[in-house]
C-alpha cells in the first residue's frame, strides 16, 4: 500500500511537473501531428477505411512512443541540471520507486498524443474511427502507456550512471517506429530484424493496440507487452543498485 | 558512541585532461579526516572552497562512497547501510539549485514527505509547522522559480526537516545569502540545536562558525589541521600579532618575501576599495614591522596598524599553513 502510495505520488508531481513545461508541451503537441499527417497522406492512396485506421493508430503510437523515449532522457537530465538527482538518490526508498514514477509520467503524456492524432485523423481528414472493441482498446492503450514506461526506465538506469545516455533516447526513438511496426506491417521487415521486434514491448503494444480497434484478439499481444513490461522493470532493478553504487564511486551524481 | 563517527575517511577522485591524448590523474579530495559529533552537539568544519568539506559531507550522508576509512551514523555504517542512514538524517544543500523550480514550494515538501515515508496523517501539519518556522508560510502556493535565493534555502531547510530527523548535515546554508537573510538562517539552525538536533554544519564563514558551533574541526587541503571549541581554538593564536599593511598596488612576489621573513606566521591580501591590505601574522614579542615595510620594495603605503589576533587569523593562520 505505501509503495503504491508512492508511485502515485511521485507519478502525480512528476508529470504535474511535466505538463507545466511549454517547451516540452510545444514538442508534444506538434510533432505527432506532423507525424500523423504525412502518415494519412501516403496512406490516402489507399480506398480502404480500413487501411486508413490502421494509419491513424500507428501515428499515434508513434508519438506516445516519441514522447516516453526521448524524455525520459531528458528527464534525467533534468534532474541534474535542478540539482535534485542527489536529492533523490538520498532518500530511503529503493531507488526505483523513485525513478519509475518518472519514466510512467513521461509515458503518460503519450496518451495526449494517442487523443490528438486519433482527433486530427478524425476531424481534418474524415477518417472512420469506429473501434471493434472499445473497453479492450482502452486496456490495450493503458497497457502501452505501462511498458513504454518499463522500456524508459531501462533507458533512465542507464542515465543515471551516464549523463550523455539521453542521446540513446533520441537515437532508439526512429528505429523503433519502423522495427516496432508502427506504419510498415513487420512481414515486410528483413527476418533477421523480427527477433529484435519481439523483444520490444512497443511492437505488442501497438499490435494489441490494432487488434482492439480493427476486431481481432488483442489480449495476447496486451499480455506479451506488458510481460516484457515487466521483465524491464526487473532488469532495471537488477542494474540499478549496481549503478548507483558506481555513481557514487565515480562522484557522478552531482554532475550536470 | 559518538552520533557521527568518521574514521580516516579517504576521497580520491580520478580526473582526466586532454581530448586525443588523455591523461588520468588522481586527485585526493580528503585525505584521511576523522572526527566523532556527539549527540545534541553542533559541530563546525570549516574550511575554505576545495579544502574537502562537501567531499566529507557527502560521504557521510551516502551520496559518495569512500575511497577508504568508515563512517558511521547512528551506528549505521555508510556503505554498507546506506537506507538505514538516509531514514535518520536530512540533509540541506547551499546555493538555488535542488528544488524543483516547476512546483510550488509546499508541492516539493508534499512530495519529498512522501519519499521520506512521513505518515499521510501527520504530512499537512509537519508542512505547516515548517513553513512557519522557515518563515515561508503564506508563499508555499507560489512557483519555487519565483522565490529568492534567501527563499529557496529556507525551503531546502524545510526539506531537510520532514521526517524529524535526530542528525541533520549542513552544507554552507547559508552561502550567497544576503545579511539579513543569513542572520535569520542561523537564527532557524542556532533553534534547531536547542531543540536537540545533532548538527553537522559546513562553511568558510568563521564568524558563523564561532556564533553557532559548540566544537569546530579545521580543514585545509583534505586533512583536519585542528580541532577544538572557538575558545580553544582562538587561545592557540592569542600569543601573536597581527600587522596590517594597507598598499597601493602589491608588488609581484611581496607575499613570498613576507612569508620568508623570521618569526611570520601567515600572510593573506584583502582587496579593500583601491588599496589592499596585507596582513601579517606574527609571532609573540616579534616586532617585523620594518621588515615588511622593507619587503614591500618601495611601494605606496598608507595606514600601518598593530593589533591582538581573532578567531579569524587563527583560521587563516591554519587554512594557509603548507
Amino acid at each position: 500500500m505505501k509503495t503504491l502510495r508512492l508511485l502515485a505520488v511521485g507519478w502525480y508531481y512528476q508529470f504535474k511537473m511535466i505538463s507545466r513545461s511549454p517547451f516540452e508541451g510545444i514538442g508534444q503537441v506538434i510533432y505527432p501531428l506532423f507525424f500523423a499527417t504525412v502518415a494519412f497522406f501516403i496512406f490516402r492512396a489507399s480506398e480502404s477505411p480500413r487501411t486508413l485506421l490502421y494509419a491513424a493508430l500507428g501515428s499515434a503510437v508513434m508519438g506516445m512512443w516519441s514522447a516516453t523515449s526521448t524524455t525520459a532522457g531528458n528527464a534525467m537530465q533534468r534532474e541534474r541540471w535542478h540539482g535534485t538527482l542527489e536529492s533523490l538518490v538520498a532518500t530511503p526508498p529503493h531507488f526505483g520507486l523513485v525513478l519509475l514514477p518518472i519514466t510512467l509520467a513521461m509515458s503518460t503524456i503519450g496518451i495526449y498524443c494517442l487523443v490528438a492524432t486519433l482527433a486530427l485523423g478524425r476531424f481534418v481528414f474524415g477518417i472512420d474511427l469506429t473501434v471493434e472493441h472499445p473497453l479492450l482498446f482502452a486496456l490495450a492503450i493503458v497497457g502501452a502507456v505501462v511498458s513504454f514506461g518499463s522500456l524508459g526506465f531501462l533507458f533512465a538506469v542507464s542515465f543515471v550512471r551516464f549523463r550523455a545516455a539521453w542521446a540513446l533516447g533520441n537515437l532508439f526513438e526512429y528505429p523503433v517506429w519502423l522495427i516496432g511496426g508502427f506504419l510498415v506491417p513487420l512481414v515486410l521487415l528483413p527476418e533477421w530484424v523480427r527477433p529484435i521486434s519481439w523483444a520490444l514491448a512497443p511492437t505488442w503494444g501497438m499490435s494489441a493496440i490494432r487488434e482492439a480497434a480493427l476486431g481481432g484478439s488483442p489480449l495476447p499481444d496486451l499480455l506479451l507487452c506488458l510481460g516484457l513490461g515487466a521483465i524491464y522493470v526487473a532488469l532495471g532493478l537488477a542494474m540499478l543498485e549496481r549503478v548507483l553504487s558506481a555513481a557514487r564511486k565515480r562522484g557522478a551524481l552531482a554532475l550536470s | 558512541m559518538a552520533v557521527v563517527e568518521a574514521q580516516d575517511l579517504h576521497r580520491t577522485y580520478r580526473t582526466s585532461t586532454g581530448t586525443l591524448r588523455r591523461k588520468w590523474m588522481n586527485v585526493e579530495a580528503v585525505r584521511g579526516v576523522s572526527f566523532g559529533i556527539e549527540k545534541g552537539e553542533l559541530f563546525g568544519l570549516l574550511g575554505p572552497n576545495g579544502a574537502g568539506k562537501t567531499t566529507t559531507i557527502k560521504m557521510l550522508i551516502t551520496l559518495l562512497l569512500p575511497t577508504s576509512g568508515t563512517a558511521r551514523v547512528l551506528g549505521y555504517d555508510v556503505v554498507k547501510d546506506p537506507r538505514e542512514v538516509r531514514k535518520r538524517i536530512g540533509y540541506v544543500f547551499g546555493g538555488e539549485r535542488g528544488v524543483y523550480e516547476r512546483l510550488s514550494g509546499y508541492d516539493n515538501l508534499r512530495y519529498f514527505a512522501e519519499l521520506y515515508g512521513v505518515p499521510p496523517k501527520e504530512i499537512r501539519p509537519r508542512i505547516e509547522s515548517l513553513l512557519e518556522l522557515v518563515g515561508l508560510k503564506g508563499r508555499e502556493d507560489e512557483r519555487t522559480e519565483g522565490y529568492s535565493r534567501g527563499m529557496k534555502q529556507r525551503l531546502h531547510i524545510a526539506r531537510g526537516l520532514l521526517h524529524d530527523p535526530p542528525v541533520v548535515f549542513l552544507d554552507e546554508p547559508t552561502i550567497g545569502l544576503d545579511p539579513v537573510g543569513a542572520r535569520e538562517l542561523r537564527a532557524t539552525i542556532a533553534s534547531l540545536a536547542e531543540a536537540g538536533k545533532t548538527i553537522l554544519l559546513t562553511t568558510h564563514y568563521m564568524f558563523e562558525a564561532d556564533a553557532l558551533c559548540d566544537r569546530i574541526a579545521v580543514i585545509a587541503r583534505g586533512q583536519i589541521v585542528a580541532e577544538g571549541t572557538p575558545l580553544e581554538l582562538k587561545r592557540g593564536v592569542a600569543q601573536g600579532a597581527v600587522v596590517e599593511v594597507e598598499v597601493f598596488g602589491v608588488p609581484d612576489g611581496t607575499v613570498e618575501r613576507v612569508r620568508g621573513l623570521q618569526g611570520v606566521m601567515s600572510v593573506s591580501v584583502e582587496e579593500r576599495e583601491q588599496a589592499q591590505v596585507l596582513i601579517v601574522q606574527t609571532g609573540a614579542d616579534v616586532e617585523l614591522t620594518h621588515s615588511i615595510l622593507g619587503a614591500l620594495n618601495g611601494a605606496n603605503v598608507g595606514r600601518i596598524s598593530r593589533r591582538e589576533p581573532t578567531l579569524e587569523d587563527a583560521y587563516v593562520a591554519l587554512v594557509s599553513e603548507e
